[in-house]
């Protein structure tokens, strides 16, 4: 069967892979490129799990087929941190217990950084609705959108 | 705000610093089941039955096998008769439940499963088992079930619990029955009475990681399985039994869990992968579509509940009855026993009689789901409980308080209170000051309580003093929800050293000593003691260590802060840092293990105040304020008991207002899918506010009783209060949908 040659950049690095042409983005990343930190929770864009972003657009990886993104620069969850240094967002939700079972993370992380990158100073109820994509069952959202404002505060140098 | 109760100063226990396992949870590195690749792995993929009830005529494999990629198919002709082998009926369920033998029993059972090197030869390969069918007729609900003329589901099924046993065979599994006093005599002494009879849907944990397992086979009939599971002790046992091989052939490796919340306690993949592994030689890992989730693992029973209840002037409840039917999918086994042990525990009632059946349905057989069975119990208990209230004036509170169940009452279900905190946690409510906030128009402020048992059973621990002083603590029990920060901070006040210096970690069947399940909000409570005393064999090693060291009685020597202090201070201390270094020549690796059977849980209760805004012309509730109060015992990890105490509530709020299953009437399910299966998101809520209270449980070293699963009990008799009080309407049926409150504004207009 023939496979389409994918050319991107995924987390600063050029990236290259083979995949077939009904391939999620999703699927392509995690079994061709290695990067399993974006998450399958539903595969029809009701979950956020597989949140990264392309082209510095947040999008649900499960429904994008991975040829579509042959020159696009991608970020997950992996490239968040900066030569090891935590991203403020990452950090906060660790101090603030945002995650429990830990599988939504990865979709929150990216979804909060894209709120913050075009809103840095949101209100709750704008975090609340920029985050009602990704679903979390664990913790009730209540740390989640502290750890956000927490993260918004420190990225404003307040 | 937190009721404290004898906190003797822990440095530890209590604080919140960073989980063990957070760093990898942040950065993407973590492992959950789906995410393990191994070398010449192939992809499987379960067929599954399009119909709710009928009988499996023939599979022709053929196809699908002659097909590019496909390394193996199997059905349920590849796995052993466990009927014939003289199994246990219960065991028999499980391995027709993982993949159907001569029926299928609801849309979404297992009949067949395929191997193949690509997803999409996997899918494909799916498609081709040809599976034909003899279509039967199916039963839905509790009443369909029970109906006199019922098709049956298992043809063999005689009510257990019922004296003389009945002659002929029905859909309802068992009877169980609580009673205690005169009814009569007690509703005669009652001035005021309420009956009411409630309706609650089946809904689902929803976990946000479907299943996943992968298998690795050897050709001698050993395998490796790394799943998704809360318990991988009882994968292995359930999966051996399905497959009909001992244990000790299987090790299972718990993958990072993706949510659970009871779900994950029994088994659907792993044998499945395990064969298919075995017949194709190569790993095999098996995912589940979200639509695979709804249609084919838990969810908890739908019901149908009567409960009356009486009450005197002073609001003393005189007599309950309860009556209820709880649908326990295809095979016996619904939490109706524990509904009925559950239903009316709050309270001290002379007179009652709780009466519940098990009734099996053409739906995917029910999963333990966070209490499992109380919750739908306490929303028409708690309901009928606050229209009484109205009834005799009385405050919601104030009538729970002249009811409650304290140290020393005769639990409904049979044994004395041991110390609990139910009344305490009435309290925390009062106090708070959500209580007297002011109401805006169109919002209602509702009350409701909950009780669970929590659960203890066997766990097993090992610790390890490793050569720089610092420690390894090892357990069974997988991490669900921040428990190897518990395991850890209860290691450091027992140790006397930082938190930071102990890593804990879940290790697999091979490795550390039997956990039972990740369940009945045990860990903490058993594993956490099972850990504690490892640290206190330690503790014990290390002092004999010094007595020999300064050649002293080891009555003379204390463990204070993390070192070995003569009692005379006639020897300079020794810190666990020198007497690790020292290890080999004191007695060789400092080591210690320890295993028990749970030495007694600690009752968990949960009262809950809850705002809401009801749109009278949309019928939307939007939940605008949320309290919830309950009793930790002792929170060891603070940041992670809210944790449990919000998404229970949350989990309560999406129940009450948006989730249910739905199917048509040929049994199929028409929203499996999140889009049509709604649960809460992040813009349907409020934050939610804890008062933790602490009670301890006199039965553990920290006073912990476990917090998991008592939080989703009272919500939906909170929400449907709150509904009734903003608007006038008692809602009896869940989810209270605005449909359903328009419905009810319209008839309370007639
Ligand atoms: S997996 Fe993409 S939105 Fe759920
Ligand atoms: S932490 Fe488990 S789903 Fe969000």
């Amino acid at each position: 069967m023939a496979r389409t040659h994918v050319t991107t950049v995924v987390n600063g690095d050029e990236t290259e892979f083979l995949t077939e042409d009904s391939t999620s983005l999703l699927n392509a990343l995690r079994d061709e490129v290695g990067l399993t930190g974006a998450k399958e929770g539903c595969g029809t864009g009701d979950c956020g799990a597989c949140s990264v972003m392309v082209d510095d657009k947040v999008t649900c990886a499960c429904l994008v087929f991975a040829p579509e993104v042959d020159g696009s620069t991608i970020l997950t969850v992996e490239g968040l941190a900066d030569s090891g240094e935590l991203h403020p967002l990452q950090q906060c939700f660790l101090e603030g217990a945002a995650l429990q079972c830990g599988i939504c993370t990865p979709g929150f992380l990216i979804s909060a950084k894209a709120l913050l990158d075009r809103n840095p100073d949101p209100t709750e109820t704008e975090i609340r609705y920029a985050l009602a994509g990704n679903l979390c069952r664990c913790t009730g959202y209540d740390k989640i959108i502290r750890a956000v404002q927490e993260a918004a505060r420190e990225m404003r140098g307040q | 705000m937190a009721v404290v109760e004898e906190n003797p100063g822990y440095k530890w226990v209590g604080t919140r610093p960073i989980r063990p396992d957070g760093l990898e949870k942040v950065t993407g590195k973590a492992q959950f089941g789906a995410d393990l690749m191994l070398p010449g792995m192939l992809f499987g993929k379960v067929v599954r039955s399009p119909h709710a009830h009928a009988r499996i005529i023939s599979i022709d494999t053929t196809a699908a096998e002659a097909m590019v990629g496909v390394k193996a198919v199997i059905t349920g002709s590849d796995f052993p008769d466990l009927a014939a082998n003289g199994a246990h009926p219960s065991e028999i369920d499980v391995a027709n439940n993982t993949i159907a033998r001569e029926k299928v029993l609801y849309e979404g059972h297992v009949v067949a499963a395929v191997a193949a090197t690509t997803r999409d030869q996997a899918e494909a390969a799916a498609k081709a088992v040809e599976v034909t069918y003899e279509i039967l007729p199916h039963v839905l609900t509790v009443d369909e079930a029970m109906a006199d003329d019922a098709p049956l589901l298992h043809e063999g099924m005689i009510t257990k619990g019922v004296d003389p046993a009945p002659e002929e065979a029905s859909n309802v599994a068992s009877k169980i029955l609580h009673e205690r006093g005169d009814l009569d005599q007690g509703f005669g002494e009652a001035d005021a009475v309420v009956e009411r009879e409630f309706t609650t849907k089946p809904v689902h944990q929803g976990y946000i990681e479907p299943h996943a397992a992968v298998a690795d086979a050897n050709s001698d009939g050993r395998a490796h399985i790394w799943c998704s599971s809360q318990g991988h002790f009882q994968m292995r046992a359930y999966s051996a039994s399905v497959l009909g091989i001992s244990p000790g052939m299987l090790k299972v490796t718990a993958a990072e869990i993706g949510g659970g919340f009871g779900g994950k306690t029994v088994i659907y993949l792993e044998p499945l992968a395990v064969r298919l592994s075995q017949r194709a030689g190569r790993p095999v890992k098996l995912v589940m579509d979200r639509d695979e989730v709804f249609r084919a693992t838990g969810p908890t029973s739908g019901t149908r509940i009567k409960v009356k209840m009486g009450v005197s002037k002073d609001g003393k409840i005189t007599a309950a009855e309860v009556w209820m039917a709880y649908e326990a999918g295809a095979y016996a086994g619904s939490p109706v026993g524990a509904a009925g042990m559950t239903a009316i525990a709050c309270y001290d009632i002379p007179n009652f009689v709780v009466e519940g059946y098990d009734v099996v349905c053409n739906k995917p057989r029910v999963a333990a789901y966070r209490a499992p069975g109380a919750p739908m119990a306490a929303f028409a208990v708690e309901s009928v409980l606050d229209e009484l209230a109205r009834d005799i004036g009385m405050d919601p509170i104030e009538i729970r308080l002249a009811n409650a169940a304290v140290e020393g009452t005769q639990a409904s279900y049979g044994p004395k209170f041991p110390r609990i905190g139910f009344v305490e946690t009435l309290e925390a409510i009062k106090d708070h000051p959500n209580y007297t906030a002011e109401l805006g128009p169109n919002q209602g402020r509702g009350i409701a309580a909950g009780f669970w048992f929590n659960a203890g059973m066997m766990s097993s621990a090992t610790v390890h003093i490793n050569e720089n002083g610092t420690a390894t603590v090892v357990t069974g029990s997988p991490d669900i929800g921040g428990s190897r920060q518990s395991m850890a901070l209860m290691a450091a006040e027992e140790l006397g050293i930082p938190y930071e210096s102990i890593k804990a970690v879940v290790a697999d069947t091979e490795t550390v000593g039997f956990n039972d399940v990740t369940g009945g909000s045990r860990v903490t409570l058993a594993t956490g003691a099972a850990v504690v005393d490892a640290c206190r064999l330690i503790v014990e090693d290390l002092r004999a260590r010094a007595a020999k060291t300064w050649d002293v009685e080891l009555d003379q020597v204390e463990w204070v802060d993390g070192q070995a202090q003569h009692a005379e201070g006639a020897q300079p201390p020794l810190s666990l840092k020198d007497l690790a270094a020292k290890s080999g020549r004191t007695g060789g690796p400092i080591s210690a293990n320890a295993s028990l059977n749970s030495r007694g849980v600690g009752a968990g209760f949960s009262t809950q105040l809850c705002d809401v805004e009801v749109d009278p012309e949309t019928g939307v509730t939007r939940v605008v304020r949320y309290l919830t109060a309950q009793d930790a015992g002792r929170a060891i990890s603070p940041d992670y008991v809210e944790g449990q105490m919000q998404g229970g509530v949350v989990q309560g709020i999406g129940w009450a207002l948006s989730e249910e299953y739905i199917h048509d009437s040929d049994g199929v399910m028409e929203n499996p899918g999140f889009l049509d299966y709604r649960i809460p998101v992040a813009s349907d809520l409020p934050m939610i506010d804890c008062a933790i209270v602490e009670v301890p449980n006199p039965a553990h070293p920290y006073g912990v009783r476990g917090v998991g699963e008592v939080g989703i009990v009272p919500p939906m008799a909170a929400v449907g209060n709150a509904i009734n009080d903003a608007l006038d309407v008692r809602m009896t049926d869940l989810p209270m949908s605005p449909v359903k409150i328009l419905e009810a504004l319209n008839d309370q207009g007639d």
